[in-house]
């Protein structure tokens, strides 16, 4: 049993030690603040406020339901960019998949408006998960092919692609009767809704996606064939697999997943594809799938936890003043930690040995020419 | 030996690695004007040893005297300081800048702000006279040849006023010819009263080099001999700890069909230079076709484009009958291919990996390892099962076969990636440096399967920079030079000095 408990807890020491110690920064920041605005020196401000946090997520029913609802989209996010990682591959495009996820359910599911459910759902989400996987093929095939690289490539098509929704929004698409460029209502194309107020059907989704993608990655050959691919490119070429093909169905499933949680986001949130809906969801993602060190299970939970925090925050800002912006500075710290992981090795007094966020080379080494000269 | 004040003093060293014991309670001594040979397995601790010298490594416990005098080394620079002089294993030079800049680098000779190459060429040319080297100090170290580079490390120590030089393995990257020449510096150093500290595993150099050899054995110096009251059987039981054969009885072959012909073959490095200048060699069944050659003569390019890892830019490679020039790596396994990378932490092994996923990297894909629809899903009953077999089997130590392969030594990673590709189905075997960096245990244990293998029937082709070992295991011999190949004699033929002087100038 300790054993156990010794197995899950080394690989999720550094990431809850980042947080921890985020906690404590953003804290003093919180004191600090508090001094120049109206309300005084108050030193035991943020406890106050990290307890109304946790409450507002997780006190009552709806504040669960809301962490779930604002959780899903970050799940098949970071499992997006966590797949990619698991690949040796760094998708930026998430945000660019994410949106034509989003565009692409808002545009079949306004078509179905009035079809029966059965058929409008699962076509508007299906729709969506494609167009992310449609769009990361283009960097993908492009890197398999000529040895671009998909950093550079995903952020380029990042732009590409907002830039080509807004005119096709506006020229193709764009519903009667509104004061604004947006897409029809998609009525029987919305997420069912399960329980509660707004706890829909894409929840129980991204949970399946969580463990669809763990038992793609731990028992297929395929996803022997990715981790292999990341994790040593040149001896998975010499085991005989085929790096062109990989590297372009890892970027495709990711796209897919990518495109998925845009779909969620529109059929289960938002209901119509407008100019400058959040994308913030696919830069989230990163940090996600950092965070919980794309494993299915870690990026469940930092899931979760950035859920939580989007959930909880209002009631925070409700009861205490301190702004809902805060929240931005925890999840910043967080990465940032994680990033100069000897801090938090330094602060809490954590050995080296393979506590190290593997995830992150794959960032880094992104900036020095192709895995394959490793 | 007389007996004069060590130079130099190791007591009671010991380190400590979390889960092993590195040294143990280490004494040496060395003299002025001796070479001290330092031989053991991998992993025994001679380079924890001498990284604790050149203050790379702190020790736990334990004091060095130098002149009789203790001192603490906290880091290379203190110990240049007390003329301690360190050639690594990999050279530490800048290929683009000269000779004389390599030298002084670190060290440089200055008139005002400015660099005074002119008085620096002045010194290091009368050193390299003073020590017998043939170098311009204007040549670009680039354009040397590897036993040329060593001679810049060492003339880099020596400018530093080095009186205690060590040496890592320093012949495992040269040509038997150079490995003369680099004993000819050392004994020239040690005419002028400095001590060489000369790390190996090869036991005939440390008996024709050295003075004293220290024999180090699981961190612990298990003997010291002078080489003319020891022999090459008993330093090998030293380092071992048992009888160990060092000549695989080869026993006669038994050629049969021919297995892989190779016509003509030319191919690229990673660089985009033709380092494969057509080549023509075949392989039979039950027969052991070595190639000897000091490595860099366009080996890599020849087993990269055999084993379909490299595209063959001219030329054809026929395998079973079948033409596959240009097939892929996973065609070729399928046909009976099966190959010993040469870089095995580059290509045979994913690190964080475990044992058991290591073991079936190159057939995970088969039955009964793979199942279902597109064999998608994995079998992990029987990986297991393959991993404690092969584990027991080829006496891979680990602690199990789910532990991350990067946490097993040199050794025995070498042995898993045996294991994996010694399979009886296999048609031919294609061997690159197989035995690279072992110790004498597993050399011999590994020869034994070469052999073994050639027995049952397979086809091998065997790509070793180790002379001795191509010579011990090859029924016929081919030397490698300048991306051809200058000469092929069945083994009775194949003489060592004739064989050496083939692989250094591409005649004899």
């Amino acid at each position: 049993m300790r054993a156990r408990l010794a197995r899950l807890w080394r690989p999720a020491q550094l990431p809850a030690l980042a947080i921890l110690l985020a906690l404590a920064v953003a804290a003093v920041i919180v004191i600090a603040s508090s001094a120049f605005t109206g309300l005084g020196f108050q030193p035991l401000l943020p406890i106050v406020a990290y307890t109304n946090l946790f409450i507002g997520a997780f006190g009552s029913g709806t504040g669960i339901a809301n962490t779930l609802v604002a959780a899903a989209p970050l799940m098949l996010g970071g499992l997006a960019v966590g797949l990619g990682f698991k690949a040796g591959l760094f998708n930026i495009g998430v945000a660019g998949q994410f949106l034509a996820g989003a565009f692409a359910a808002a545009v079949v599911g306004s078509s179905l408006a009035t079809s029966s459910p059965l058929v409008a759902v699962p076509a508007a989400f299906v729709a969506g998960a494609l167009a992310g996987a449609a769009l990361a093929f283009i960097p993908g095939i492009l890197k398999a092919r000529t040895g671009a690289h998909e950093v550079v490539t995903t952020i380029m098509l990042n732009n590409a692609i907002a830039l080509i929704l807004a005119w096709a929004l506006q020229e193709l698409v764009a519903a009667p009767g509104f004061s604004f460029p947006r897409t029809g209502e998609i009525g029987n194309a919305a997420l069912p809704v399960l329980a509660g107020r707004n706890l829909h059907l894409g929840i129980p989704l991204a949970f399946l996606a969580i463990f669809a993608v763990r038992w793609l990655l731990e028992r297929t050959t395929l996803g022997f064939e990715i981790r292999a691919t990341g994790a040593n490119p040149e001896a998975a070429r010499y085991a005989g697999m085929r790096p062109v093909f990989l590297v372009t169905l890892t970027m495709c499933l990711s796209g897919l997943l990518a495109g998925a949680a845009g779909a969620v986001q529109l059929l289960g949130v938002i209901g119509f594809y407008a100019s400058g809906i959040s994308a913030s969801v696919g830069f989230d993602s990163i940090a996600v799938a950092l965070l919980g060190r794309s494993d299915p299970i870690g990026i469940l939970f930092a899931a979760i936890l950035f859920g939580a925090f989007r959930a909880g925050a209002p009631l925070m800002q409700i009861t205490t003043s301190v702004p809902i912006e805060v929240i931005d500075i925890i999840q910043g710290l967080i990465i940032l930690f994680l990033a100069a992981d000897l801090i938090v090795r330094r602060v809490f007094r954590v050995r080296a040995a393979k506590a190290e966020i593997k995830e992150l080379e794959t960032v880094t080494r992104s900036w020095s020419g192709t895995p394959a000269a490793h | 030996m007389t007996e004069r004040a060590p130079a130099l003093e190791m007591r009671g060293i010991t380190k400590r690695f979390p889960g092993t014991v590195a040294n143990d309670g280490i004494d040496l001594g060395v003299h002025p004007g001796e070479i001290r040979a330092l031989l053991g397995e991998n992993g025994a601790g001679k380079t924890t040893l001498v990284n604790i010298l050149y203050g790379l490594v702190t020790p736990d416990s334990g004091e060095i005297l130098i002149d009789g005098s203790a001192v603490r080394i906290a880091d290379p620079a203190d110990a240049i300081a007390r003329g301690i002089g360190m050639v690594h294993q990999h050279f530490m030079l800048v290929p683009v800048l000269s000779v004389v800049e390599n030298v002084i680098l670190g060290d440089e000779v200055t008139r005002g702000p400015f660099l005074d190459l002119a008085a620096a060429g002045g010194r290091v040319r009368a050193l390299a006279r003073q020590l017998g080297f043939e170098i311009d100090p204007e040549a670009r170290v680039e354009s040397l040849s590897v036993g040329q580079q060593q001679r810049i490390e060492i003339l880099k120590a020596i400018y530093r006023e080095a009186r205690i030089l060590v040496l890592d393995e320093p012949t495992a990257v040269l040509t038997p010819q150079e490995a003369l020449e680099i004993f000819e510096v050392l004994r020239r150093l040690r005419s002028e009263g400095r001590s060489v500290i000369f790390i190996s595993h090869k036991l005939d150099e440390a008996l024709a080099i050295a003075d004293r050899i220290t024999v180090i054995r699981r961190g612990k110096v298990v003997g010291t001999r002078l080489p003319n009251e020891t022999s090459e059987a008993e330093l090998a039981e030293l380092m071992v700890g048992r009888e160990v054969s060092l000549r695989v009885d080869r026993g006669t072959s038994r050629p049969g069909d021919v297995v892989l012909v190779v016509e003509g073959l030319h191919a690229k490095n990673d660089r985009g230079h033709e380092t494969l200048r057509g080549v023509d060699l075949d392989v039979r069944a039950g027969e052991i076709h070595g190639i000897a050659g000091v490595a860099g003569n366009g080996q890599d390019e020849l087993v990269g484009a055999i084993v379909g890892l490299r595209k063959a830019s001219a030329g054809r490679i026929t395998f079973s009958g079948r033409d596959v020039t240009g097939a892929s790596p996973r065609e070729l396994q399928h046909a009976g291919q099966a190959h010993v990378p040469g870089d095995r932490h580059r290509f045979g092994l994913v690190l964080t990996f475990s044992v058991a996923d290591n073991l079936v990297l190159t057939n995970y894909h088969d039955p009964p390892f793979a199942y279902g629809p597109f064999e998608l899903l994995r079998g992990d009953a029987a990986v297991g099962r393959r991993a404690t077999a092969l584990v027991e089997e080829f006496d891979v130590r680990t602690p199990s076969t789910d532990v991350a392969v990067s946490s097993l030594s040199g050794g025995n990673q070498q042995k898993l990636v045996v294991a994996r590709e010694f399979r009886p189905d296999v048609k031919l075997l294609v061997l690159d440096q197989p035995t690279r960096g072992l110790d004498v245990g597993s050399v011999e244990f590994i020869h034994r399967r070469v052999v073994a293998a050639r027995d049952a029937g397979m086809a091998v082709l065997l790509v070793s920079a180790e002379l001795d070992e191509v010579l011990d295991l090859s029924d016929r011999v081919s030397v490698m030079y300048r991306g051809r190949l200058v000469a092929t004699v069945p083994a009775e033929e194949a003489k060592r000095e004739r064989i050496g002087l083939l692989m250094a100038k591409g005649a004899a």
